[in-house]
């Protein structure tokens, strides 16, 4: 058999050399690792009702914190459409006069900050009040007039919200000015709850990122406790720990794949159902709010993510459990 | 140097305490065939799994192909075994892939190419006379048929060394004798082999050089 074998080699001695020497070696890695990644998916075919359930707790694990995140851009959008409304009253001490308070009005409508500032005397702000109000009967009583003049002023809309608290405080310091507020302090506290959720996607997002790693780390630990016989006879056979740890580690890239897929459709499947009652309310804005989704980039971005996290799932479990075994 | 294996010395006991082999110096020429015979835990398997590096000895020296294994570190342990070719009893087949992928597994593993492997593993099969079964799942042969599947798969990477541990364990002594007649076939071709077994009266039949074992201690050869 042997002897054959020599000879029908020994025909063909330039065809057999010159294949190993250039085509083979890249040839054989990238064959090695594509038919890993087939591999992987086989054995998960095998085993699909386990391989599809924890796919979809991944995917529904990753769809948490990225439908918050989606959630918090939409929020962050509509509180900026909203910020352009915002003004700030500055409030005179009652000894500046009328004359002072124009001059301070002129001084910051000329800042690139500031929009708009207009000088509201205490009398306007009576008459302007007693009109809205209709209270007029009741403010007539009063011996004098309770309001303080006071300067409106209007900050720039392209203004972030941390700037604008800033530029709050500098205007709180202006001589003549006995106190600053922004109108809308209730928008304030929209803002603080916005970053308070903001924060809260992350810490989320971080959880159960660490909670995918498990999932997955767990599944390729059992998944490797099922092909102990296997890796024994590998191993036996003269396989590396790298040759062997490689379809797992396909194995944790294609879980964490797939789980963002669902994960995907999960949110698509939320947007559609609540593109109803958002579209109503969108158009409440005159169309001044666009919706956003993930985009291109963010899809892209949870792909990756999937991907990163199953890949460290496995290489975190697949080391440590592959060294335990060895053929006895 | 013209040792394939030599034995100085060698001590294994076990972590229970058990001395499995005590003292044991051989040598096997390459281009011989011995069988390893004893009777049940006289150290067979033991003295095999020392030459496959599945457990180190505990004292004394073994070198293989020139090479002393005390030198052989963790790493290099799989590309020491790809030389080797092991019918260990416990290691049998895998009963998820053919018998095709089964005796391909040592050339995919060295990471040959596709014509590279498939013409090796024909040859291989063709050697034990199970070409035609190439296709089908180790289930569906006899013992007979999966112990030559576990041959090809020994052989089809050309090792200098072929170690068989009870190769013909369960099987009728025709088929044991079909076994062994393929044994020494490859050993005409050049490899060196050892075999383990009880069968001592075939292996009187067949005249090849045999080295006893008795608890541990070498008895003849
Ligand atoms: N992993 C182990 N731990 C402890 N003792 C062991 C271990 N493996 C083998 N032994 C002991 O070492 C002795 C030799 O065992 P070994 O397996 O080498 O015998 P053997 O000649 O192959 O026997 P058999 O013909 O039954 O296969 C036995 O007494 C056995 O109990
Ligand atoms: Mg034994």
């Amino acid at each position: 058999m042997a002897e054959q074998r020599r000879g029908r080699d020994g025909r063909r001695p330039s065809q057999r050399q010159r294949i190993p020497t250039l085509a083979a070696p890249a040839q054989g890695w990238l064959g090695a690792h594509a038919r890993c990644l087939i591999e992987a998916l086989g054995r998960m075919h095998r085993r699909w009702v386990a391989s599809l359930l924890t796919v979809f707790v991944i995917g529904i694990t990753l769809a948490l914190p990225t439908g918050l995140y989606v959630l918090v851009k939409n929020l962050d959008t509509l509180s900026t459409s909203w910020q352009g409304t915002v003004q700030a009253s500055l409030y005179l001490d009652d000894d500046v006069s009328v004359e002072r308070g124009r001059t301070l009005a002129r001084r910051l409508d000329a800042r690139d900050t500031i929009d708009g500032a207009e000088y509201v005397s205490a009398e306007e702000g009576l008459e302007t009040f007693r009109e809205a109000s209709g209270f007029g009967d009741a403010l007539d009583a009063l011996p004098s007039n309770p309001l303080p003049a006071v300067v409106v002023v209007t900050p720039d809309a392209d203004m972030t919200r941390a700037a604008v608290g800033e530029l709050v405080d500098t205007l709180r310091g202006e001589t003549g000015v006995a106190r600053a507020e922004l109108d809308q302090a209730w928008l304030e506290r929209l803002f603080a709850i916005l970053s308070l959720i903001e924060r809260a996607a992350w810490v989320i997002g971080l959880l159960l990122s660490a909670a995918v790693v498990f999932i997955v780390g767990n599944t390729i630990r059992l998944d490797i406790e099922n092909r102990r016989e296997e890796i024994e006879v590998m191993k036996l056979l003269g396989a590396s720990d790298a040759f062997i740890r490689r379809p797992f580690l396909y194995s944790g890239v294609w879980y964490g794949l797939s789980g963002a897929v669902v994960a995907l459709i999960l949110l698509g499947g939320c947007f559609v159902a609540l593109a109803g009652p958002l579209g109503t309310l969108t158009r409440s804005y005159d169309g001044a709010l666009d919706l956003v989704g993930l985009g291109w980039s963010g899809g892209f971005a949870l792909l990756a993510t999937g991907i990163a996290l199953g890949w460290c799932g496995c290489a975190l479990t697949v080391n440590r459990r592959l060294a335990d075994i060895e053929p006895r | 140097m013209t040792d394939i294996v030599a034995f100085n010395h060698v001590v294994k006991r076990y972590p229970g305490g058990k001395m499995a082999l005590d003292g044991v110096s051989l040598r096997l020429a390459r281009g011989e065939m011995a069988f390893l015979t004893g009777h049940s835990g006289a150290g067979k398997s033991t003295l095999m799994k020392l030459i496959g590096l599945i457990e180190r000895p505990t004292r004394g020296q073994v070198v293989i192909n020139g090479t002393d294994l005390a030198t052989v570190r963790r790493r290099q342990i799989p590309r020491y075994r790809q030389r080797l070719g092991l019918i260990f009893q416990s290691y049998n087949l895998l009963f998820d892939r053919t018998v095709f992928d089964n005796v391909a597994l040592p050339l995919v593993i060295r990471g040959l190419g596709h014509a590279d492997i498939a013409r090796r593993v024909r040859a291989a099969l063709d050697t034990v006379g199970l070409l035609s079964h190439e296709r089908k799942f180790p289930v569906t042969l006899s013992g007979g048929e999966q112990q030559r599947v576990g041959i090809a798969r020994a052989v089809v990477d050309r090792p200098y060394l072929l170690l068989a541990d009870e190769p013909t364990g369960n099987l009728d002594p025709a088929l044991s004798a079909d076994i062994m007649r393929l044994f020494t076939r490859l050993n005409e071709t050049g490899t060196s082999i050892m075999i383990a077994t009880h069968a001592i009266d075939l292996v009187q039949r067949m005249g090849h050089r045999r080295i006893a074992l008795d608890h541990g201690h070498l008895e003849a050869g």
